[in-house]
């Protein structure tokens, strides 16, 4: 690997769902609007809140994202009448969840904006950047060292384990 | 084969309560029929029998072998590994090898806090403040025993299966049906099923067994069974207010639980198509939740007063996130020092 690459400073990623109608549509006019937002963010773009699987959360952290926002319409502007609804209480579950296995609270957070607040969806996806920020990697992709001395043992042949294994008789 | 024309069945145990072993053995007669046909070469809750023995069988050896209970130390995973190479059919057996279950819950806790609660807990006394180490040396000579890893793991998670059989047991109806099927096949006269997939069960849910009734669930509040009024016998226990995993859980067990009364707990793991049980179940209880107010939503949740334990009971070890951070981050405590001479003892777990 290259030096200057490993010696990079830290950069949290943080992946965000947004509903095709509302917070999309500020992402959207974020960009067209000319605001600036970090690049930390990576966008996933849904029908709708609902269509949030939790297991898509649970999936982003174990593969490595250290920090997860759920975006959504204003409560009652739903395209699907109350789907964000049903969002925000999966959200509300799943942080007590999150947070009984350690993961820090500012580590998923949940955002409404509208499609016409470009401005305020930028600002947020900054300012949680900047909480995420210090909290450092969450690595969570990374399991911890499970004794290697029995891995390299799996490459032995059965002689290998008679003589291992004659010692607890 | 054995020269007898029987086929080699074995039997392991690693980290589980022997349940499982329970369940098999509660065959009753039918469990002639597995003598019968099968010579019974290592089954260590059942008769007496010698890793060294296993070690020297020539590998893929034994036509069957069922292994419940998960990894947790250092002698697990090598048992793990040695019945993989010894065995043409690995059958990760019950609720500990496929997905955890209870043990899997110390995946919540950090090895050293696990320790401390187990040899100084407040039923022990232990003013010597003594723990298990993997290699101590005494006047006769070094000890060993296994070291324990910072996570529990499921059996896949060290080598690959080749079929999962759920439950905490499994049913003994449906392991005498999968027997049934796999000396079938082994006698040519049945097809195996398809490599990795989940046999002894069926592939929906434990509420399309239930044969309560179903309706719309609006839950204001929920309860555990002795805080709630009497039950409806034919209605629904989410319906009711009782958290009941049946919505996530594995068909197979015939609904006993639900049945008799009892909410389902989810030991038969997640049903087809379901990656994570816990967020399958949270997603269908936060669904019966009936609030749109954020204040009012946390008065219900509060009624959950573990989820983990709710909705990973049996699953945390197999789940995405595989357990808590604390555990994630424990450094093995029983680690010897660096200096120690490597021996071939890494059933003992202190070559390190």
């Amino acid at each position: 690997m290259n030096e200057d690459v490993k010696m990079a400073p830290y950069e949290p990623v943080v992946l965000a769902f947004t509903c095709n109608w509302c917070s999309y549509r500020a992402a959207d006019l974020a960009g067209t609007a000319r605001i600036k937002y970090p690049p930390n963010v990576r966008l996933v773009r849904l029908m709708c809140s609902g269509r949030i699987d939790p297991t898509f959360v649970l999936k982003a952290f174990a593969s490595g994202a250290d920090g997860v926002m759920m975006t959504g319409c204003w409560p009652a502007d739903c395209h699907y009448r109350v789907q964000n609804v049903k969002a925000l209480r999966r959200f509300e579950l799943l942080r007590r969840v999150l947070e009984q296995l350690g993961i820090e609270p500012e580590r998923f957070q949940r955002f409404y904006a509208s499609a016409a607040e470009g401005q305020q969806l930028a600002a947020e996806f900054s300012r949680m950047i900047e909480v995420v920020r210090p909290l450092g990697p969450l690595s969570w992709g990374r399991l911890p060292d499970v004794a290697p001395d029995l891995e390299a043992l799996g490459q032995d042949d059965a002689q290998a384990d008679l003589v291992a294994l004659e010692a607890v008789g | 084969m054995s020269v007898n024309g029987k086929y080699r069945f074995a039997m392991y145990w690693a980290a589980s309560c022997g349940g499982c072993d329970i369940s098999v053995i509660n065959l009753h007669e039918a469990i002639l029929d597995l003598a019968e046909r099968f010579d019974i070469v290592f089954w260590p809750a059942v008769m007496d029998a010698k890793y060294a023995d296993v070690a020297a069988m020539p590998d893929g050896s034994i036509d069957l072998t069922l292994f419940s209970g998960g990894i947790r130390n250092t002698e697990n995973a090598e048992l793990a590994r040695l019945l993989r190479r010894k065995s043409a059919i690995l059958v990760a057996f019950g609720s500990c090898a496929t997905e955890g279950c209870i043990p899997g819950l110390a995946n919540l806790t950090s090895t050293g806090d696990l320790l401390d609660l187990v040899y100084e807990g407040p039923s022990m006394d232990n003013p010597e403040h003594i723990r298990p180490v993997s290699h101590t040396t005494m006047p006769e000579g070094d000890l060993h025993l296994p070291a324990l890893e910072p996570l529990l793991r499921t059996l896949d998670q060290v080598v690959e299966v080749d079929y999962r059989m759920p439950g905490c047991p499994p049913e003994t109806e449906r392991i005498a049906e999968v027997l049934g099927l796999l000396t079938a096949a082994l006698d040519g006269k049945a097809t195996l099923p398809a490599r990795g997939s989940v046999v002894g069960a069926g592939h929906s849910t434990v509420c399309d067994e239930c044969r309560r009734d179903r309706g719309v669930k609006h839950v204001t509040a929920f309860g555990r069974l002795h805080e709630l009024p009497p039950l409806d016998p034919a209605l629904c226990l989410l319906e009711q207010s009782v958290p009941c995993n049946g919505p996530a859980t594995r068909d197979g067990c015939g609904a006993k639980c639900p049945l008799a009364g009892a909410p389902c707990i989810g030991c038969y793991g997640p049903a087809d198509g379901v990656v994570d049980f816990g967020a399958r179940l949270l997603s269908a209880f936060a669904s019966v939740v009936d609030a749109s107010e954020p204040a009012e939503i946390d008065r219900i949740l509060d009624g959950l007063p573990d989820p983990v334990g709710q909705f990973y009971r049996f699953s945390l070890a197999g789940s995405l996130l595989r357990g808590g951070r604390a555990a994630r981050t424990s450094q093995p405590p029983t680690a010897t020092p660096a200096t120690t001479p490597a021996p071939a003892m890494a059933t003992h777990g202190a070559t390190r």
